[in-house]
């Protein structure tokens, strides 16, 4: 029983982890049509960012969060920018490729700046862990899980009420339709980027206290985040939300029940499952466009 | 002599020049690698160029090709070929299963579903240690022999990789030329207009997706018996990422194309190892400044570049 409720606890955290890097995906697809293959490394840079400005330059907390998240952003944006933008005619193999290539990129250079050999943070809180019905909580999973539900409220209050965010949304629905009522289409797809790239810092921000962080820790948290937006349904926020949570959750109770060696297995396992009997994601309304 | 003719002379010619002249080992190893490669990019180019359907996954074949001739002739001890012939049996049959409900997807969602299927079996590889070495890798691969030759790495290799690739060359054309061939064509232009006229669309991209998977699995048969050690991470998102890009840089829809991207790929990180660690930053941006300026390839790309200077000058 202690260990079940240890599992659920310890997927919660890492799910929530996943969750904002869906979000971040997601959130690009919505506004771009673009699948970012290099997406888990802006979370790489976000924990490097952290390892250095905190764990190293002794930056106060706030300071190495904000100036790590706007620099992943900065990246962000020169990646959309000169890989993206100047892209004619662009063909969904071509973009992934360039974004593969972009992945390949990031990875370099971090393992030139950081090393090949993983590198580690304090917890946020010096804190003691929590103890509830013989299950262990320490206090990083809390604020793990608090970063993702800030993150993900905050952005649907910003979609649903600002003026910016609907009119992303606008875009999403109908680019075409959004530019001749006035909306500078190609604004608000840097604008995604930048909310995209700057959540995925903040993915790697949270996460960095509680991993070995290395150079090429973005790409497999890149694809589980895939799946993450998949399960909940590519372009939907809360979708990636839940989505995230439950793959976490998923491949803790997999990884404590059945053996930690399938645990990679249980992401890509609910993926083609998902692909095959509901393509839309588990919370579409109706049959998504297989476009 | 007609034009296909000549260019099966020049390649038999070019190849066996090589093969003659060059005596340098290691010159020869790479060349092989770039054969085994050539395999894996015709497979993947008959269907991306040619069926049009996106495979992220395709590094499973080759693993499934690889693995199966490693546990058959080097655990059991079956002689390698008749292991070839269960290799590629076996890849076909799961790419069968494995095609049936994927390649139903389309764009973005086939490319998700196919990179998930190469990671489940990626890691089943890293996992099944019994049968595959676990991530530590797969040792004692015996060498291929055929009657009184013993292909033991260096000319002999070299050729039997070219043999086959020359073979391979040669069954693509025979298909693109043939009844199945014009199918894909009409696929390919305009889905729902081949199914109009007949063609059984869904049919024929499993059975394309299969053939891949075959050639994917001699590469991975040749592969194996040529370095004589697997292990899991040579057949991981990367390698199905590398073969997507060969396809891709090379030029779609053009078999001379995935020879060229194979070269590319392989001679790349060859060329780049004075760089050291800035490799991989050097490696990504070409790619990238590639697929920037030439979306459709070097092929198409460097020939369009080559014409619209003859028309200036």
């Amino acid at each position: 029983m202690e260990d079940l409720l240890q599992y659920l606890f310890s997927g919660i955290s890492i799910g929530s982890v996943y969750a904002v890097v869906a979000i971040g995906l997601s959130m690009l697809y919505r506004s771009t049509e673009l699948i970012n293959f290099a997406h888990g490394e802006f979370a790489m840079f976000g924990a490097m960012g952290l390892v250095t400005l905190w764990g190293q330059l002794k930056l106060p907390l706030p300071l190495a969060f904000v100036l790590t998240v706007a620099g992943v952003s900065m990246v962000g944006i020169l990646f959309e920018r000169f890989a993206i933008r100047p892209v004619k005619d662009p063909h969904p193999i071509s973009l992934v490729i360039i974004t593969v290539g972009a992945s390949i990129v990031f990875r370099g250079v971090a393992m030139v700046v950081w090393g090949k050999d993983p590198v580690a943070v304090p917890s946020f809180s010096s804190h003691g862990s929590i103890e509830i019905a013989g299950a262990v909580i320490v206090p990083q999973s809390l604020y793990i899980v608090a970063a993702a539900l800030v993150l993900a409220g905050s952005l649907h209050l910003f979609f649903r009420y600002t003026l910016q965010g609907k009119a992303m949304t606008a875009c999403a629905v109908n680019k075409k339709a959004a530019w001749l009522t006035g909306i500078p289409s190609s604004r608000m797809g840097l604008f995604a980027v930048l909310i995209s790239s700057g959540s995925g810092a903040i993915a790697g921000i949270f996460i960095a206290p509680v991993t070995m962080n290395t150079y090429d820790m973005g790409t497999m948290l890149g694809l589980k985040g895939f799946c993450a937006a998949m399960i909940g349904g590519l372009g939907s926020l809360w979708g990636a939300f839940a989505g995230g949570l439950l793959l976490g959750i998923l491949e803790c109770f997999g990884a404590g029940l059945i053996s930690s060696g399938c645990k990679d297995a249980i992401a890509f396992v609910l993926l083609l499952l998902i692909l095959y009997l509901c393509p839309g994601g588990l919370f579409a309304q109706k049959q998504a466009d297989r476009f | 002599m007609d034009k296909e003719r000549v260019h099966n002379l020049l390649f038999v010619g070019v190849v066996v020049v090589t093969g003659v002249v060059v005596e340098n080992t290691y010159l020869l190893q790479v060349m092989t690698f770039i054969g085994i490669n050539t395999l894996l990019a015709l497979g993947l180019n008959m269907l991306m160029g040619y069926a049009g359907q996106v495979s992220l996954g395709h590094g499973a074949f080759y693993g499934i090709g690889a693995y199966a001739t490693a546990y058959l002739s080097g655990t059991l001890g079956i002689s390698p070929w008749l292991a070839l012939v269960c290799a590629i049996f076996l890849a076909v049959g799961v790419a069968f299963v494995v095609g049936r409900p994927t390649l139903k997807l389309s764009g973005y969602y086939l490319g998700m579903g196919t990179l998930g299927f190469g990671m489940i079996v990626h890691i089943l590889f890293r996992e099944a240690g019994s049968i595959t070495g676990g991530a530590s890798g797969f040792v004692g691969i015996p060498m291929l022999t055929l009657g009184p030759l013993l292909f033991e790495g260096g000319q002999s290799y070299f050729y039997l990789v070219w043999a086959v690739v020359f073979g391979a060359i040669f069954l693509c054309r025979r298909i693109l030329d043939s009844k199945t061939g014009r199918a894909l064509a009409a696929i390919h232009g305009r889905e729902n207009a081949a199914v109009a006229l007949g063609v059984d669309a869904h049919s024929l991209k499993l059975t394309v997706f299969m053939f891949s998977a075959a050639l994917g699995a001699v590469a991975g048969f040749l592969y194996a018996h040529f370095v004589l050690f697997i292990s899991p991470d040579s057949f991981g998102f990367m390698a199905s990422v590398k073969m997507v890009t060969m396809v891709v840089i090379g030029g779609m829809a053009s078999v001379w194309g995935a020879l060229i991207g194979a070269v590319v790929i392989t001679l790349l990180p060859e060329v780049l190892h004075g760089f050291a660690d800035h490799e991989m930053i050097v490696f990504g941006l070409i790619l990238m400044g590639v697929m920037i300026v030439m979306p459709q390839g070097l092929t198409k790309g460097v020939m369009e570049r080559y014409a619209r200077y003859k028309k200036r000058a």
